[in-house]
């Protein structure tokens, strides 16, 4: 479903700020897959997942992103919006505080198509909100014409994640999306995401700062650091795989790392 | 008082345009000053030299989106800060209008005829029936001017609501949520910007019909015009639903124009000295009625406070997990 090839990414190139932030990174994810992704700051996972996502343009010279069948690696992040939703850490980042609820999800529901004069909400469309929205659990059905901005963190956070999901996008990309919320209230997200993937089959990347979450949701994981996957847990060896395993790979490959530095 | 009322009524349009881009697209569109001018500039050539007075008025509000066209260009596809680019419009226009104007300033009143050397024609413009019925100032004509900004409310408030509209609504409040649901957010701006200043434009032509006349100082000053009457009527009708932010632009636009004409009849004595405002004194007037309404809806806006009886409501407790959340969480 997504094919990532040969994906290098620098920052400020032939500058003394010079960073390359990916290195030559491939990475494929068949239809269904749920991967999470961890690593130190800067290891560069959200810059792989705005490249997907086409928020980054990616190094000249070799690369691709193909998304579902289709090379995708030359289009705006705007054009790749039919294939790909996206949430964000911060809970503003995802939904349009002054607009209401249904028009934030008429806004989803029209992601990547044409957008013409036809009424943005319309009785079937608002049936159909309401419908979706009782699966969050939240109330926010019976809210509809209430402006996002009224929403507290923890709900529009959940409210992105259903506008992300209930298109079936071909990959659902999921940044840190927990981070900014208080425990209960990651906890409710994060098992809406999985309610939501596992129900629709969707393929996800998410980006996550909690071990055990990375190791508890999905069913595989990738470890990056410095521009680089260093790790790649299919379902099976992840199950096998404790918090204090992922820790010790990580000090590992810090080690190496640094003694190669200082041989070099 | 009813000339007040039509100005008010006229100008109304060229706030319906600033609204869409301060308060939509949450830009100061500085273009207004420039396109209010091109607008009635290019009306006032047409009906000079006898083209129809309504494809005139039509006109007007093409070279106002032309001139919009101009801003977006800058400011999406050469990256120019939206701002600065109006800014860079709005100077450059001045010399388009005055080449559109073939100088100064027209007189909509006679115009040499050209089959007969030395006599002069009346020229028609579309206030004109009214005009020599001596109607340019009564309630018929307020009457024809409420249609007019009724049809324009009314218009905008549908396209505002059609999906496109959203997607332009996305785009000012957060752009990058817009992005992300696949708007080109480019071609919004541009949309907007060209429509705005077809509004500004379609005010310049009415005004200079109303008028009698253009000039080529006439869009000076008149962003403050749109600003203020945006500012004020959203501050007394709220935002909370478009036609309510809509048609408090447009009463935001009368009362402008009646603190205008109320306090053009101010005077005060100094001893022997009495002083009388003037006209000149307008600008001053129309920057500290901007900077009066902005304090006032900040600080109201602060207490939670709000003028408009239609207003969001705060749920009784936003932060409190709802049940929903706790089964949710027990359910898990």
């Amino acid at each position: 479903m997504l094919e990532l090839k040969g994906i290098s990414k620098t920052f400020f190139p032939n500058t003394v700020n010079e960073r390359r932030a990916l290195k030559d990174v491939s990475l494929s994810l068949p239809e269904g897959d749920f991967v999470t992704v961890i690593g130190s700051n800067g290891a560069g996972k959200s810059t792989l997942l705005n490249i997907i996502a086409g928020s980054l343009p990616i190094d000249s010279g070799g690369g691709s992103v193909v998304i579902a069948g289709k090379d995708v690696t030359k289009l705006p992040d705007y054009r790749r919006a039919s294939l790909i939703s996206r949430v964000f850490q911060d809970p503003q980042a995802g939904t349009s505080p002054h607009l209401t609820i249904e028009q934030n999800m008429s806004l989803a529901l029209t992601r990547g198509q044409h957008r013409g004069l036809g009424p943005g909400i319309g009785k079937a469309r608002r049936d159909y909100f309401r419908k979706e929205l009782t699966v969050l659990g939240l109330g926010l059905e019976d809210r509809l014409r209430t402006r996002v901005g009224m929403l507290s963190g923890g709900q529009r956070q959940a409210l992105s994640l259903l506008m992300a999901a209930f298109t079936h996008p071909k990959i659902l990309l999921l940044d840190e999306h927990t981070a900014a919320l208080d425990p209960q209230r990651a906890e409710l997200v994060t098992t809406l995401t999985e309610k939501v993937v596992g129900e629709q089959g969707l393929t996800a990347l998410m980006v996550t700062h909690n071990m055990s979450q990375a190791l508890r949701v999905g069913n595989r994981l990738v470890m990056m650091h410095e521009g680089q996957i260093i790790l790649d847990l299919d379902e099976e060896q992840k199950r096998y795989t404790s918090v204090a395993d992922l820790m010790d790979q990580f000090a590992q490959v810090k080690g190496q790392l640094s003694d190669r530095t200082l041989l070099t | 008082m009813i000339s007040a009322v039509e100005q008010g009524l006229i100008f109304a349009l060229l706030a319906l345009g600033v609204f869409l881009t301060y308060r939509i697209l949450n830009v100061p569109d500085l273009t207004v000053d420039g396109s209010f001018t091109t607008g009635g500039g290019t009306a006032a050539i047409m009906i000079f030299n006898g083209l129809d007075p309504y494809l005139a008025t039509v006109c007007g509000f093409v070279a106002g989106c032309l001139a919009g066209a101009v801003t977006g260009l800058l400011h999406t596809k050469l990256k120019i800060d939206a701002l600065l680019a109006s800014i860079l419009t709005m100077i450059g226009l001045y010399s388009i209008n005055l080449r559109i104007m073939w100088g100064p300033n027209i007189s909509l009143n006679l115009r040499p005829d050209p089959d007969n050397p030395g006599t002069s024609l009346k020229i028609t413009h579309v206030f004109t029936g009214l005009q020599d019925a001596g109607l340019l100032y009564s309630w018929q004509m307020v009457g024809i001017l409420s249609v007019v900004v009724a049809v324009a409310v009314a218009a905008l408030v549908w396209f505002l609501s059609t999906n496109f509209g959203l997607a332009i609504q996305a785009t000012g409040d957060n752009p990058g949520m817009a992005l992300a649901n696949g708007v080109s957010t480019d071609w919004t701006k541009m949309v907007t910007l060209m429509l705005s200043n077809g509004l500004v434009g379609l005010a310049g032509a009415l005004y200079v019909q109303f008028n009698g006349a253009a000039d080529i100082q006439m869009g000076i000053g008149m962003i403050l015009v749109g600003l203020a009457s945006v500012i004020v009527g959203n501050a007394i009708l709220g935002t909370r639903f478009m036609v309510l932010a809509t048609l408090g632009t447009v009463v935001g636009s009368l009362l402008y124009r009646l603190i205008i004409f109320w306090a053009l009849t101010w005077e005060f004595q100094f001893g022997d000295f009495t002083f009388t405002t003037s006209p000149g004194d307008m600008k001053l007037i129309s920057a500290v009625l901007v900077v009066l309404a902005l304090v006032i809806s900040h600080v109201v806006s602060k207490r939670g406070l709000s003028l408009s009886p239609w207003r969001d409501r705060k749920p009784p407790e936003p932060d409190s997990a709802p049940e929903g959340v706790a089964q949710e969480v027990a359910n898990a």
